[in-house]
């Protein structure tokens, strides 16, 4: 809307090329028309043999018990809670593309929040299956939920961090979906208008719950995100807030500590960002969508990385100070032996993950290595490499050693169908992802076609001739006037 | 508010060209049934004279709802029901108690008001709508003018021919309960403030 937005030509544009609402329509929608490739075929298929596997561990562990994880006494958490942390803490950068950066304004989301949003669907959904199977007795998992019942009725802990997390962590699922679904509705309906076959036509007209792009609608649709974009800010926030208390409120050299929320805050938008960009490098190359997540969208998203690397880099080193200047002996013990230690069983994690989270994403300070693809893409790897470390780093190494010397655990390594659940949970991510980079539209296209007329490339160039020629008759007109 | 209708439908395909005749539409006293876009085009609810959604105040109710359901029900649990000693501490614990009241507050306003945006558009799966045009969700900004026994059809052709229209139809179509409820939502171009 060149009409009512003005947006300063010094800003890249948001979509290359020369694009109009069709165009726009053609580029998104038609790879969900068309055959997959090869190449998605055998992707879909190794996720799904992954999911299998990942099926067949939890079977093992259903059956036989915990005791198919070579948890210990007293390592009583190991990969499980890791890969939960792990996992909702990618979730967030979904969120907060699509939620706080509505807020703030920021035109470069349109491109990705799709994407970032069915990544945090699908990232909470695997983190969901930890603590689910970590129950043992998977069949008694509704007694987390307070429900009358005949032993009183004797309700759950409302008072215990574990229990928000269930509260947290069903609510953040819950509105993910509703907020992502409600922005599928119009690009769905393009998707049905559009469709050739009648078996698309009443898929996609089921799909679309009927929606007609009426001005009323639209009217809502907007006050309705608007809500969502503000509920789910805060609710982001609170979700890896409260996963942190599970640690932070216990007494646990090592996980007591009152910096654990905004740390794992930043944490979970640094690791979140990073998967991002690991999807959506692949993404664009593959659907040919490189004129809607430019190279300008993945700077971006690598300021951000840069950004909470930083942040997480200092709530290390603050952790450290900390565990000096209060010298307690075993915080110090937690911090300088079992971590800060690298001679000590688990020191070589500590320092991975300080390489991995707090020196590599410095190289985004340099503008040529932010818009590298090739770089950007490996460091999204490196930097999800490092925050899953860093659970493991929290968790491993504050129980590992305890306070009792005699009661010192054996070094912990996971057994095959501990690792196989992990497996299992990428499978899962990655088949639900597969199918909805074919079936779903990757980019919100509505929200393209609304940004097109002032951040769209020929649209700028052809303001910015307007504004020359409007500046040199100014010139001619004023300034020469008054010689 | 059902049976069958008559409508004249323009398309336009820009926006810029759109509100000069949305306005010009109105002003000759046309009534404009709707106008459907591919994008949410900001102040065209302004120009069709759509009165602001109160979504948003549903959605605050919902919200304190959540919170009062959630504070009653715990302190209930708590202080009433099944009292525990937890190790010492106060059983009336707000501090404690603020993350699941907080969820739970979200959770009401977020489920509330997609329930009730849905209930209001009429969306749902499985529901059968006219559609104007099918370019309505592609590029075009689709205008429906709703003829009564007065309306000489031609005319309004020729006027939206006039206001830029690029493809002009007349369709008929049953309004359904979904539809009508324009009725009461728009104001008269006259009713505005500076006619």
């Amino acid at each position: 809307m060149s009409l009512l937005k003005y947006e300063s030509q010094q800003r890249e544009p948001l979509i290359d090329g020369n694009k109009d609402y069709h165009q726009v329509t053609e580029d998104i929608i038609s790879p969900i028309e068309m055959k997959p490739s090869r190449l998605w075929y055998i992707g879909f298929y190794i996720s799904v043999a992954l999911l299998m596997f990942g099926v067949y561990s939890i079977y093992r562990e259903v059956t036989y018990g915990i005791g198919q994880w070579n948890l210990n006494k007293t390592i009583g958490w190991g990969w499980d809670i890791t890969n939960f942390v792990w996992w909702v803490g990618i979730g967030h950068a979904g969120t907060l593309i699509s939620a706080i950066l509505l807020l703030f304004r920021q035109g470069w989301r349109t491109g990705v929040n799709r994407a970032a949003e069915a990544m945090t669907i699908f990232a909470v959904m695997c983190a969901g299956q930890f603590p689910i199977w970590h129950m043992g007795r998977v069949w008694m998992a509704f007694f987390v939920l307070p429900y009358p019942n005949t032993r009183g009725p004797l309700w759950v802990n409302f008072n215990s961090p574990l229990l928000w997390d269930v509260f947290a962590i069903s609510t953040y699922f819950t509105v993910s979906l509703l907020f992502w679904y409600s922005g599928l509705l119009p690009d769905f309906a393009t998707v049905r208008d559009r469709a050739k076959t009648k078996f698309r036509k009443m898929m996609y007209g089921v799909a679309a719950f009927g929606w007609t792009g009426s001005t009323k609608h639209w009217q809502r649709f907007e006050s309705l995100s608007l809500v969502l974009a503000g509920l789910s800010t805060p609710l982001v926030l609170s979700v890896h807030t409260i996963v942190s208390f599970d640690f932070a409120t216990s007494v646990v050299p090592g996980w007591h500590t009152t910096i654990f929320p905004p740390y794992f805050v930043a944490g979970a938008i640094f690791s979140g960002f990073a998967m991002v960009q690991t999807l959506l490098i692949i993404v664009r190359k593959v659907l040919n969508l490189q004129d809607y997540i430019t190279i300008g969208h993945i700077e971006a998203m690598n300021k951000v990385i840069v950004l909470t690397g930083s942040i997480v880099g200092i709530a290390y080193l603050t952790e450290l100070f900390i565990a000096w200047y209060g010298q307690n002996p075993y915080e110090i013990h937690a911090f300088f032996q079992n971590r800060g230690n690298i001679f000590s069983p688990y020191g070589w994690s500590y320092y991975l993950m300080m390489f991995c989270n707090v020196v590599s994403p410095q190289l985004f300070w340099s503008k040529k290595l932010r818009r590298n693809v090739s770089v950007t893409f490996f460091m999204s790897i490196i930097v999800n490499i490092g925050m899953w470390y860093e659970r493991f780093v929290i968790i491993v190494t504050s129980v590992y050693r305890d306070f009792l010397p005699s009661a010192w655990s054996t070094y912990y390594s996971p057994s095959i169908y501990e690792i196989g659940f992990y497996l299992g949970t990428f499978g899962l991510f990655f088949t639900c992802f597969f199918l909805f980079a074919k079936y779903f539209p990757v980019i919100a296209v509505a929200e393209i076609k609304s940004i097109l007329k002032t951040s769209g490339e020929n649209y700028k160039v052809k303001m910015g001739d307007i504004e020359k020629a409007d500046a040199e008759k100014f010139y001619i007109e004023e300034v020469e006037h008054a010689h | 508010m059902s049976g069958i209708k008559k409508f004249v439908v323009g398309s336009f395909d820009d926006e810029a060209v759109l509100f000069p005749a949305v306005k010009n539409v109105r002003k000759a006293g046309y009534k404009i049934h709707d106008v459907y876009t591919p994008f949410p085009v900001h102040g065209l609810d302004h120009a069709l004279g759509l009165r602001e959604t109160s979504l948003h105040t549903a959605g605050f109710i919902y919200a304190i709802t959540g919170t009062t359901t959630a504070l009653t029900f715990i302190s209930w649990v708590f202080t009433k029901d099944w009292p525990l000693n937890i190790g010492g501490k106060p059983h009336f614990s707000l501090p404690a108690w603020i993350p699941i009241t907080f969820e739970l507050t979200v959770l009401f306003s977020a489920v509330g008001m997609v329930l009730t945006f849905c209930y209001l558009c009429q969306l749902s799966p499985f529901i059968k709508k006219h559609h104007f045009s099918a370019r309505a969700t592609d590029d075009h900004f689709v205008m429906a003018i709703e003829c009564t026994d007065k309306t000489d059809d031609a005319e309004v052709e020729s006027f939206l021919q006039k206001a830029g229209a690029k493809d002009i139809n007349i369709q008929v179509a049953e309004t359904g309960w979904w539809i009508g409820r324009y009725d009461k939502e728009q104001k008269l171009y006259r009713h505005e403030l500076g006619y």
